[in-house]
């Protein structure tokens, strides 16, 4: 019954038969398992709908309520500029009690208060309008501020280029902005493309985990090891699947990007395609070493979604800004994978093709992928304990 | 006379179970499989074969002694083995979610089977198996006995140098498993495979080349079965019990004797071991009739001389159960009752018409092949499932809507043992007691008759998930016995159990039964209908025979087979009903 | 009625023996709530400290030296460079070492002091336009602060109009303390959802659930033993949210704990409807998971955690409104920051008990028909 020895031809056509055979079998079971397709479809269009439609941080059309304590033609200026910012939807309230009322129900975010001798300290230029915000979203009430300033100073302006009252202006720094790469300032220009992050994580890494884990649980390995695949090959059968499903996940987000949001994409498809590819290698990786090693879909689950799902929502700098973090979760950030394909993919959409940041990023992704998938071959064996 | 494919000698592994304990699951194990014919790994739950055969197979690591298989050395080379070597294992390794077809061609490919070897296997594979029909299946929908027969012929894609198959039969019908028996015999013979097989049904020991006795790690006997049996030469008789007395009577009273190594009932005789002491008064007034040794003889003496090595206790059987609160109702009165009971399933039709009454005290028994319908019935009269027609009744009530008073006089032990594998054995029986309304005083007095009734005190504190099979068995049995329910199911309560675990376990029931228990079984040892007062046969939804095992076992009469055993009954009753088609009916 | 009562506790003890002597189940249980406030805590941050910028000062003044010095006294911007030629400003912010470069031009003291405005060219990195516009309004304080300063100096009047803001509840606006306490709620429905959703799944799995229906369990009581537990652990979790909330990060607590747990407990029943329906559905443990997960992703994020519901559009608005998470966390935010009592937090409760009640039920019809 022992064959003679076969030739390396022979050996390696039989090698990739059965990486083949696989990879055939990986994909049939993955289309036919609902799990797979909550992962691998439900998931990523949820993300991109909410992500796309629902999330926002940009701030606009914040409810205030203008409280005038003395009606004056000065007063009606300032309530005018509020009632003409894109920022605000302003509210005329009639007393400070009936606002105030409007803020604790939260049916307003902020309240500007035009004090009782407006009229009179307007004319000697010493003027001063209150604006009361609701501090429970520290961030929002910030960016009210900023633009409440604005539309302050616009009334000023206003009043000075009419050139009403006389009180000298002296000369004031004016700051005039100029915001690159995202000239819309729209927050979904860097929120959708974070999504490719959060779906290739998904697919790469939490996807993959459950089928190994699975395959352990269901006693298949068993058979399987009992055969002459080797080790590597059934690595391999499992990788290129969920690789294959991760880009397809890839060119969704793209296409949902260009097509539905407008967002725009200001790099090359080969550099994208090539990046992406690096991730995802690390995400499969990961997946593959997490399952390899606990063999519970359970509990290989959740590690996965603790080490790979929730850092590329916080710690990757998708949303939260990576300089302002303490130290120790900056230097924990780097450890982050996906912090780096954040990076590329920000870069990528919104500045095109900048080698000097795609480069360094790319190779610290390969680098990565190198090791985990040499982890991942050590704590594969074909063996039962 | 080739050299033998497999050679052990003194192989060891330990694994560790809880926190601390290890247990040694090969201690010191020789053993040399032929290159002919087949060889059998023999015993009971936690002997030790599925690590002997994992061990030859390459996927468990030698801790100890030296291990060739094929002229390879495992330690050294697992891959070498695993290279030319066929194996299934004991959940059949097959993917749920491939058809049949898809799983043969995935094993092809992997074990690189040309085309034109395909061609030529694939036609006898389907033969063999009658799986042709269902290539296009999923695998996942394929009935027990059809998944077994998928996982051998992926396993025999291509002519393997050995055969290595982990409890192929286990949980499977007699039907099925002839059927099994059938292909590996066409396999030895026609191709001339060597084939390793555990199996803990010790009848299908006899018919292999040699057999490998083993018990709890160590190697107690070893070779052609006759030699091994001869073992209990001139020490097995018949004895037909008394006027009146019911088989399984006598058995209960002979079994705690110690004149007697082994009883059981027998084609409406008790059959029996004697022991080698001398007899005693016991078996005085009896008369004795001498019958050929059975291999299962021998294993028993030989289990009982190693349990008694271990612990004395263990060697003792329970003495009869005694029922603290007495049943008191008419003996004869109708327990259970079932007219034309249909359940289907969307287009499937599981139970077709059933119709039987079991009375109070009786042990009735529910047979049939896989996919028969009777656990879809067990189900129904236990209210897990609500019939589609017609009328059960247990106790005098629909369980599917009865309240908790009715429900407290039904004891279950499920197949799976139904244990909280979290809670420890004093957990379990405490959530079961308080489940079924026992409380204070009550509850703990109750709790204290399962520990020592079931000798259950030094495992209180282990998890009910790290139980040893036997154990296991005894804990659910516990926790259905604490309310004494005046009717209790069992569905397959004693597969995998060891023999001498089975008698114990049938002693009880039968002490049970004695003081006025009704039990309805299922079950696929054949040998355990004869404890039955009653039985029918189902397949295919319906009832095909039913009445006591005397009646059945006639069915099984034929010119060639004048006595036939329940085995043989129960294959002729079910091939009788069944027209020459597809032979096994699609789960 | 007194059996039933009995019944139901050594369900309930069953349960919570079986959830805490696993011991990987128990610390995911205690160590998530706290691992996940530390990580939201500090890392979920959209206030902004250390952003690195460059000055192109092409003036060298005393004015601009005092304007760059407020920006870098203001701890939130860190200078890295001085520029000295307009085209190294491009790919200092390309290549992302600098968030912004803030150019001020030649002749900005002698604007200043002829009286004309002078202007101070910002230039911002746009890829993470949140940060970005955050930034600038930092500058803007900045500037408006150098501003003040100049004219005190050089004794000018005020500009006709000043804007004096003032913040409720959240006098330093710290993007923490919004994020921390609404975490409270999010981790407890996240921990009770998927206790529930595992529950049945487990037994089914086990083998034992055929077990307790063949008891005198009706499915009513066996959901009532479920649901209690997964409770009781939830408010366990709460608890310690609320303590890491507190004693960690030091967010004052200015309302009352006997409000705030009765307004938990009210949305527990919700979470717990919902994750004993998802139970019902699932066959394996991990299947209850993931659909768990599948349910809680959008409940998250459509919740005001992370982005505000009044920006979102009107029909999603809407849809957040079954959300139960929604209400806790405002409830939270109220009762937490604001000290509100329970009388006004109506608004936040009978949503929930609305959405509890529908869910339960549910769940309790799914249980009594899918049960085979």
């Amino acid at each position: 019954m022992t064959p003679a020895a076969p030739s390396r031809r022979t050996r390696l056509a039989a090698k990739a038969w059965r990486v083949w055979a696989l990879i055939r079998k990986e994909s049939r079971q993955v289309f036919r398992d609902p799990s797979s397709f909550a992962i691998g479809v439900v998931l990523p269009l949820m993300l991109i709908l909410l992500f796309g439609y629902a999330m926002s941080l940009d701030v606009k059309h914040v409810p205030v309520a203008v409280v005038i304590d003395e009606p004056s033609s000065e007063a009606s200026e300032i309530a005018a500029s509020f009632q003409l910012s894109p920022y605000f939807e302003a509210h005329l309230t009639s007393s400070m009690a009936a606002a105030q009322a409007l803020m604790v129900s939260e049916k307003v975010d902020g309240i500007v208060r035009v004090p009782a001798d407006f009229a009179r300290r307007a004319a000697q230029g010493d003027a001063s309008v209150q604006i009361l915000v609701h501090g429970v979203d520290g961030n929002r009430a910030r960016i009210i501020e900023v633009y409440a300033e604005a539309a302050v100073a616009q009334a000023g302006a206003r009043r000075a280029a009419e050139g009403a009252g006389d009180a000298a202006t002296g000369g004031q720094a004016v700051v005039e902005n100029q915001l690159w790469f995202n000239s819309a300032n729209d927050s979904r220009y860097f929120l959708v493309p974070g999504l490719i992050v959060l779906i290739i994580t998904l697919i790469g890494a939490f996807m993959t985990s459950m089928v190994v884990a699975r395959e352990w649980e269901r006693g298949t390995f068993e058979a399987l090891f009992v055969t002459p695949v080797r080790t590597d090959e059934i690595l391999i059968g499992k990788i290129v699947p969920y690789f294959v499903l991760g880009m397809g996940g890839l060119v969704l987000c793209m296409l949902s990007a260009k097509f539905l949001f407008d967002v725009p994409f200001q790099g090359s498809i080969l550099t994208l395609t090539g990046v992406s590819m690096l991730y995802l290698l690390v995400s499969v990786a990961t997946g593959l070493l997490i399952s390899s090693s606990l063999k519970s879909q359970f509990l290989a689950s959740q590690v996965t979604l603790v080490a790979t799902f929730m850092p590329a929502l916080m710690l990757s700098g998708f949303i939260y800004n990576l300089r302002s973090v303490p130290l120790v979760v900056r230097l924990i950030s780097y450890v982050v994978p996906a912090r780096y394909y954040v990076s590329l993919l920000q870069t990528l959409f919104l500045a095109g093709d900048v080698w000097s940041v795609i480069l360094p990023n790319a190779a610290i992704l390969a680098a990565v992928a190198v090791l985990l998938l040499a982890l991942t071959r050590r704590a594969t064996r074909k063996s039962l304990g | 006379m080739n050299a033998p494919v497999v050679v052990g000698r003194g192989l060891r592994k330990r694994f560790k179970q809880g926190k601390s304990d290890t247990i040694d699951a090969l201690a010191g194990v020789s053993l040399e499989v032929a290159a002919e014919g087949v060889s059998a790994l023999v015993g009971p739950d936690g002997a030790g074969k599925t690590t002997l055969i994992r061990m030859i197979a390459g996927l468990m690591t030698v801790e100890g002694g030296e291990l060739t298989v094929l002229g390879v050395d495992v330690a050294k080379d697992p891959q070498g083995v695993q290279d030319r070597i066929g194996y299934m294992p004991q959940r059949f390794g097959l993917y749920e979610d491939l058809t049949v077809q898809e799983n043969l061609d995935l094993y092809a490919d992997l074990h690189g089977v040309s085309a034109a070897d395909r061609r030529k296997k694939y036609p006898r594979l389907m033969e063999m198996t009658a799986l042709g029909p269902f290539t296009r299946r999923l695998a996942g929908r394929l009935s027990g006995g059809m998944k077994q027969k998928l996982g051998l012929a992926c396993a025999l894609v291509r002519s393997p140098g050995l055969l290595l198959l982990d409890e192929p039969t286990v949980g499977v019908d007699p039907l099925s498993r002839r059927e099994l028996w059938e292909i590996i015999g066409a396999l030895v013979s026609d191709e001339g495979v060597p084939v390793l097989i555990s199996t803990s049904y010790l009848d299908e020991a006899e018919r292999c080349a040699h057999v490998v006795v083993m018990h709890k790690g160590a190697v107690l006997a070893q070779g052609p079965p006759d030699d091994v049996a001869a073992r209990a030469a001139g020490r097995t008789f018949t004895i037909a019990p008394p006027d009146g007395e019911a088989p399984r009577k006598l058995q209960a009273r002979l079994l705690g004797d110690p004149a007697v190594t082994d009883a059981s009932p027998d084609s409406g005789r008790v059959r029996i071991v004697r022991s080698a002491e001398p007899a005693d008064a016991a078996l005085a007034g009896l008369v004795l009739e001498a019958v050929p040794v059975r291999f299962e003889d021998a294993f028993m003496i030989l289990q009982q001389a190693a349990d008694a090595e271990g612990s004395k206790a263990q060697a003792e059987p329970a003495a009869a159960m005694k029922l603290e609160r007495p049943i008191d109702r008419a003996r004869d009165e109708v327990v259970v009752e079932v007219k034309g009971l249909v359940k289907r399933f969307g287009a499937f039709t599981a139970v077709d018409q059933i119709d039987f009454e079991v009375r109070r005290g009786e042990i009735f028994g529910l047979l049939g092949p896989n996919g028969a319908g009777k656990t879809t019935t067990f189900r129904m009269l236990c209210g897990l499932l609500t019939a589609t027609s017609g009328t059960l009744e247990v106790a005098g009530a629909d369980l599917r809507r009865s309240r908790a008073q009715a429900r407290r006089r039904l004891g279950y032990v499920a197949q799976k043992f139904s244990l909280y594998g979290q809670l420890t054995v004093a957990e379990n029986l405490d959530f079961f007691a308080a489940a079924y309304g026992l409380a204070g005083a009550a509850r703990r007095s109750r709790i204290d008759w399962a520990m020592d009734e079931f000798a259950l005190r030094p495992m209180a504190g282990v998890l009910g998930g790290q139980l040893p099979g036997g154990f296991k068995q005894r804990l659910a049995m516990a926790a259905a016995l604490l309310h004494e329910p005046d009717i209790l199911f069992l569905d397959e309560a004693t597969s995998g159990a060891d023999p001498v675990a089975r008698r114990e376990f049938w002693r009880r029931i039968t002490a049970l039964a004695d003081q006025g228990v009704t039990v309805i079984v299922t079950t696929h040892f054949m040998a355990e209908a004869e404890y039955c007062d009653r039985i029918a046969i189902l397949d295919s939804g319906r009832v095909l025979a039913q009445g006591p095992p005397a009646e059945i076992r006639a069915h099984g009469v034929t010119k060639t087979n004048p006595e036939p055993t329940m085995d043989d009954a129960f294959i002729a009753v079910i091939e009788q009903a069944r027209p020459a088609a597809p032979r096994e009916k699609a789960a | 009625m007194w059996d039933s009562l009995n019944r139901i506790v050594a369900l309930i003890r069953k349960e919570l023996l079986a959830v805490l002597k696993d011991a990987r189940t128990r610390n995911m249980l205690l160590l998530q709530p706290v691992i996940q406030c530390l990580i939201f805590g500090y890392a979920a941050t959209l206030d902004l400290n250390n952003v690195p910028y460059a000055a192109f000062d092409r003036d060298r003044s005393a004015a601009s030296s005092a304007l760059l010095a407020k920006l870098d006294g203001s701890g939130a911007f860190h200078r890295i460079a001085n520029l000295t030629q307009a085209d190294q400003m491009s790919s200092l912010i390309d290549n992302q070492r600098v968030l912004l470069v803030i150019q001020i031009g030649p002749d900005f003291q002698r604007q200043l002091s002829a009286g004309q405005d002078a202007a101070v060219q910002v230039i911002a990195d746009g890829r993470n336009s949140t940060t970005a516009g955050t930034a600038l309004g930092y500058i803007g304080a900045a500037v408006e602060s150098f501003n003040a300063d100049w004219r005190g100096d050089h004794g000018l009047p005020p500009p006709p109009v000043q804007l004096t803001p003032r913040a409720w509840f959240n006098p330093n606006l710290e993007t923490r303390w919004n994020l921390v306490p609404a975490l409270v709620g999010t981790i407890t429905m996240m921990s009770t959802l998927m206790l529930a959703a595992l529950s049945v799944a487990r037994e089914r799995e086990e083998g034992t659930f055929d077990q307790l229906l063949v008891a005198p369990y009706s499915p009513t009581e066996i959901m009532i033993g479920k649901a209690i537990p997964a409770m009781m652990i939830g408010v366990v979790q709460a608890t310690n949210a609320l303590l890491v909330s507190q004693l960690w990060f030091r967010i004052p607590f200015a309302g009352s704990y006997v409000t705030l747990y009765i307004g938990l407990i009210l949305f527990l029943l919700a979470a717990v409807g919902i994750g004993l329906f998802v139970s019902s559905i699932a066959a394996t443990m991990q299947q209850g998971m993931l659909f768990a997960f599948v349910v809680m992703m959008p409940f998250a994020l459509l919740s005001g955690l992370t982005t505000p519901i009044s920006s979102m559009p009107a029909i999603i608005q809407d849809l957040t409104l079954i959300n139960p998470l929604r209400y806790a966390i405002d409830l939270v935010h109220r009762v937490y920051l604001e000290g509100v009592g329970l009388g006004q937090l109506w608004p936040d409760l009978w949503p929930m008990a609305i959405i509890a009640a529908a869910t339960l039920s549910a769940a309790a019809w799914m249980f009594r028909n899918r049960i085979e």
